[in-house]
């Protein structure tokens, strides 16, 4: 079964079209990320299937109802937002049982999941402080324990990490992924970010100005974008590109590289000049200018590599994408 | 710390102004308060002394508990200034959060439209107001006062509340709209709260200038039984004789009331409960 399709999907405020014939089918238990730069209509697109925004046309289907017409506490979905939105004048239980008490749930009921819920999220101890006297991270705990609660058709993610410091940003995404195994759920997931897109998604949705531009499994996108766009998106650091005939190859197409894919070569058809080193320990990417193009090599292991050095690097010919001038992939 | 603000000159210079101004500010109250406790001949010969057992008197005091019902007088000014407050906090908030939160056509004109009322004085329109008044048989009534007074705190505080709703969380505005919370319910038990320091600096501006009005109440509510407190006092006050004594304690104790409800408003205005919302 389906938790979730969009067909044809389109949101205008005034005369601006935000969402653009978007149609989208997530399958039961499956984790989906929505990813694309600020400003390309995610965070829309997910407040349209929660109904906190109206679709200008188009359906939404949730576990096979249509929902078009259907408030949001009725829509069988859950959501985490970035900024936590817990309720300040409610304890962490109280914030977590408000919507059960809503729905008319019997007290044993509530408390049964309460206690589930806290039990997954470590947040037992917690359960009668406020709001203001928790850190970031429980917080955001607390958020999504207010979610599972309510054991949804669909969790929807808004960001959730983005106000998180690193080290607890990385943590979180491992215990968003255990509970998405444990809890078997459908989610939707949104997010700048091409790391947490890469690690935690089954499917990946890729939007940029409203559109769709491709749905796959995160390695189908990395090895196979079917547009520059795509191409550039995901992968840190992202892909390069330079037009063909520095490689002497014919025609108006744009070569693209994944910094991954380069390494250093005697003969190597690139010749470049060293403009910055990042040494990471593990990895050392190596900034340069290939004929007032930047390009990027990400080297493994250390390398010492001196700033204004000539190099010449090299590559696989079958790791190379090639586009077109409207950006399509070219194969 | 500033270096500026840890200086101990600054720091000395800073709370002499302050304390020069609380001086001001308080010395005609202070005035007043001693005049009232002192014989009539006294106020005239010295007025900026100290009462002493010659010159101490409650005579003042006595007369007003006299004169008139001013325990009436208390209870009329009182039901008008919390009532009218009332009417102003929960219509203004009510405006305000359509404004900030909906879009619909006209909004922004109808914001306009709302404030309005900053610019034109509402005495402007006491004939037309009068003219209503008794056609709705509301003159000598309280209620005509706490319309009126309503009517003219709303524009200020739709204005004041609809740029605090503005700075509400979406985000937690949609968490109760998930959760399965009626509009009602989001207005009252999310977004009230986070806006009370607002909402206690609209009573405070709209506190005062009711309690201490003369304008309606004498023209609309004279009759003895909805006399305020502000016009139960002007009987002492006459073309000819003032009687000094009397009108000095009945400001003495008029000040109490006020001085209450200021307090408990401005209590509001610590935040606290508002820090951990959000972020």
């Amino acid at each position: 079964m389906t938790a979730l399709s969009l067909k044809n999907v389109n949101k205008s405020f005034g005369d601006i079209h935000v969402l653009k014939d978007i149609n989208i089918e997530v399958e039961e238990g499956e984790f989906v990320v929505f990813v694309g730069p600020s400003g390309c209509g995610k965070s829309t697109l997910l407040r349209v299937i929660a109904g906190l925004e109206d679709a200008t046309s188009g359906e939404i289907h949730i576990a096979g109802n249509q929902v078009n017409l259907t408030p949001p506490s009725k829509r069988g979905i859950a959501m985490v937002f970035q900024s936590y939105a817990l309720y300040p004048h409610l304890n962490v239980r109280g914030n977590m049982t408000l919507a059960l008490k809503q729905e008319g749930q019997p007290k044993a009921v509530i408390a049964e999941r309460v206690q589930k819920a806290a039990n997954m999220l470590d947040l037992g101890p917690y359960l009668d402080r406020y709001p203001s006297e928790l850190s970031g991270g429980q917080r955001q705990r607390v958020a999504i324990g207010r979610a599972i609660v309510r054991e949804p058709k669909l969790f929807l993610f808004d960001e959730p990490l983005s106000n998180l410091d690193a080290a607890l940003r990385m943590n979180t995404r491992i215990e968003i992924a255990n509970l998405h195994s444990q809890l078997g759920a459908s989610m939707i997931y949104v997010t700048h970010d091409q790391t947490e897109a890469m690690t935690l998604a089954d499917k990946i949705v890729v939007l940029r100005d409203g559109r769709v531009e491709q749905i796959g499994s995160p390695m189908e996108l990395y090895n196979n974008p079917a547009n520059q766009f795509v191409a550039g998106f995901l992968g840190a650091p992202s892909m390069n590109f330079f037009p063909a005939e520095l490689l002497g190859a014919g025609g108006e197409r744009t070569m693209g590289i994944r910094p991954e894919d380069l390494f250093i070569a005697e003969d190597g058809p690139l010749s470049v000049q060293v403009r910055h080193v990042e040494h990471l320990g593990g990895d050392t990417n190596v900034i340069a200018r290939l004929d007032g193009h930047q390009i990027t090599a990400r080297l493994f292991g250390q390398h010492q590599v001196a700033e204004g050095e000539n190099l010449r690097l090299g590559f696989k010919p079958e790791s190379t994408y090639a586009f077109d001038r409207e950006g399509q992939r070219l194969r | 710390m500033n270096k500026a603000r840890s200086n101990p000159l600054n720091s000395v210079m800073m709370h002499g102004a302050l304390i020069l101004y609380t001086l001001i500010a308080l010395f005609p109250v202070f005035v007043i308060l001693i005049n009232s406790f002192k014989t009539r001949k006294a106020i005239f010969r010295e007025p900026l002394a100290l009462p002493d057992a010659d010159s101490f008197s409650t005579i003042g005091y006595e007369t007003v508990m006299k004169q008139g019902d001013f325990l009436l007088y208390f209870q009329n000014s009182m039901i008008v200034t919390v009532a009218s407050i009332f009417f102003v906090l929960l219509f203004g908030a009510m405006a305000a959060y359509a404004l900030s939160e909906y879009r619909f056509r006209g909004n922004m004109l109808m914001g306009l439209y709302l404030a309005l009322g900053i610019m034109i004085p509402i005495r402007i329109g006491t004939v037309a107001i009068l003219e209503m008044m008794v056609a709705t048989g509301l003159v000598n009534t309280l209620w005509a006062l706490i319309l009126v007074y309503t009517a003219q705190g709303l524009p200020l505080a739709v204005f004041i509340l609809s740029e605090f709703m503005r700075q509400v969380s979406d985000d937690l505005k949609n968490a109760g709209r998930i959760d399965g919370l009626s509009e009602y319910t989001i207005f009252f038990r999310l977004v009230l709260p986070l806006v009370r320091p607002a909402m206690a600096t609209v009573a405070v501006f709209n506190m005062i200038p009711i309690w201490n009005d003369l304008w309606f109440p004498l023209i609309l509510a004279p009759a003895e039984e909805t006399k305020t407190l502000t016009l139960g006092s002007q009987v002492f006050i006459g073309q000819f004789v003032t009687d000094w004594n009397a009108v000095l304690s009945a400001l003495s104790m008029a000040i109490l009331p006020v001085l209450i409800l200021y307090v408990i408003f401005s209590r509001q205005l610590i935040r606290g409960i508002t820090s951990g919302a959000v972020k």
